[in-house]
């Protein structure tokens, strides 16, 4: 293992200048921003890169988001406004097709999926932890992966549903299963509760299985998902997890 | 490069102390966690500290653990993913104290932990009053969540060198990469110049 994660990158991750092809607004809150990146080196699905913004008068802030495309896709990030966020703000409102906009990437070697292999794959996303999760759900799509996937998806309400349109539209093989927390609409068929270990049995993958998990969320989300699959007997190797906490201000 | 993000004004111009918070990060009040898999859950009866030399192993018991000396330290630390949290207590006995007893000396350890997780350092950065395998955190048991029942503790680098549910010591001759060192992190992690990624 060791030695193989850091191939091809020896040179270092340069910052460059991308350019915003499109925005496209997800939900009230959260917008995904396409991007023209000129001298990109690929990524894998899972992984993550740096957002640099520069003020006039030299004020930098930094911040790491999920690509939110596949390998092969042009490169997009999808980010979550929050309230007393200094970088979330200017990239979910102020930012517009033509701008330039400075990152480096991609980032990060564990929390990927490849597709390489057969096993099913449990995704488990709490609010825009989905974002790393939607790359690999549409990089299995691309790929023609015939890995079978669940999509355990956990929301407020259905209005803050992340892509919700394409994962209603996820081809045969994929199985998106939504929980909405705080506020269902009316007939809503689905769960209505946070993650507990009951909702995850039924929506989990058996053990035996040998699935492979990625958990991304708010910790809450990620330490109950993560315990309960460890719980269910999934070795602890085979749950990858994600987090944010404070982060992404 | 003079690059300016159209329209972006920023909203912290005069951190709190500037001369504390390394370059690229912001302040947080709220205390993060980030790890890569499950919460280890290790009974304390089944716990153990360990220097490994070698052949040699020098280990403690939980109980002897917290029978060494430990000293409450309060300090700054900051995550490679860019909050930085200042002022934060933690209590936990001194790697030099751990070495010292140990008998052990080598130029880098490999720190190991529950999980399977690891992180390499300089010797020298985790002695000298520098480092500590902590088990409080502000005035309480540390949780798990954060680490607990025990991580390292090595404020001057980048957090994840901290490493979580630490479980022992291995001495070496060479650097050799750990978990996230691995991944493309930088092999030795100085907020200051940030070393984030390998080649920074």
């Amino acid at each position: 293992m060791a030695g193989t994660a850091v191939r091809g990158r020896l040179r270092g991750l340069t910052w460059q200048v991308a350019t915003v092809d499109e925005v496209v607004d997800e939900t009230p809150r959260v917008r995904t921003i396409v991007l023209d990146v000129p001298d990109w080196p690929g990524h894998r699905a899972g992984q993550h890169l740096d957002v640099r913004l520069t003020a006039e008068d030299g004020y930098r802030a930094e911040r790491e988001y999920s690509i939110a495309s596949a390998p092969g896709e042009p490169v997009a990030i999808t980010v979550e406004r929050l309230e007393d966020g200094e970088v979330s703000p200017y990239l979910t409102e102020e930012l517009r097709a033509g701008d330039g906009i400075e990152l480096r990437g991609p980032i990060g070697g564990y929390f990927v999926w490849d597709g390489e292999d057969r096993m099913p794959l449990l995704l488990a996303a709490g609010g825009s932890g989905v974002v790393p999760l939607r790359a690999m759900v549409r990089h299995r799509q691309r790929t023609g992966s015939e890995a079978p996937v669940r999509l355990l998806y956990s929301s407020r309400t259905l209005d803050d549903v992340i892509y919700r349109g394409e994962l209603e539209e996820a081809s045969d093989g994929v199985e998106v299963v939504h929980t909405l927390t705080r506020e269902q609409p009316p007939g809503w068929g689905g769960y209505a509760r946070r993650v507990d270990a009951e909702l995850l049995a039924d929506v989990a993958w058996p053990a035996d299985d040998g699935a492979l998990a990625f958990v991304c969320g708010p910790t809450s989300f990620v330490e109950a998902v993560a315990e309960g699959l460890v719980d269910l007997g999934y070795p602890p190797a085979r749950v990858k997890t994600e987090r944010f906490g404070a982060t992404g201000r | 490069m003079s690059f300016v993000s159209r329209g972006f004004k920023g909203r912290r111009r005069d951190p709190e102390d500037p001369g504390r918070v390394p370059p690229g990060q912001y302040v947080t009040p709220d205390f993060p966690v980030l790890s890569a898999g499950p919460t280890p859950h290790t009974p304390l009866e089944e716990w153990t500290f360990a220097v490994v030399d070698g052949d040699e192993r020098t280990t403690w018991t939980w109980e002897e653990f917290l029978e060494l000396p430990s000293e409450t330290v309060t300090v700054d630390i900051h995550c490679v993913t860019r909050w930085s949290k200042l002022d934060t207590t933690w209590e936990g006995v001194s790697v030099d104290t751990l070495l010292e007893e140990a008998g052990a000396d080598s130029p880098y350890v490999l720190a190991f932990c529950d999980g399977g997780y690891t992180t390499n350092l300089p010797t020298e950065d985790v002695t000298g009053g520098k480092a500590w395998v902590a088990f409080g955190y502000d005035r309480e048991p540390l949780d798990p969540e954060h680490g607990g029942p025990a991580r390292l503790l090595v404020p001057h680098l980048y957090f994840w060198k901290s490493a979580k549910w630490v479980r022992g010591l291995a001495l070496r001759e060479e650097d050799e990469p750990g978990f996230w060192e691995t991944y493309g992190y930088h092999l030795y992690g100085d907020p200051w110049r940030e070393q984030r990624y390998a080649g920074d």
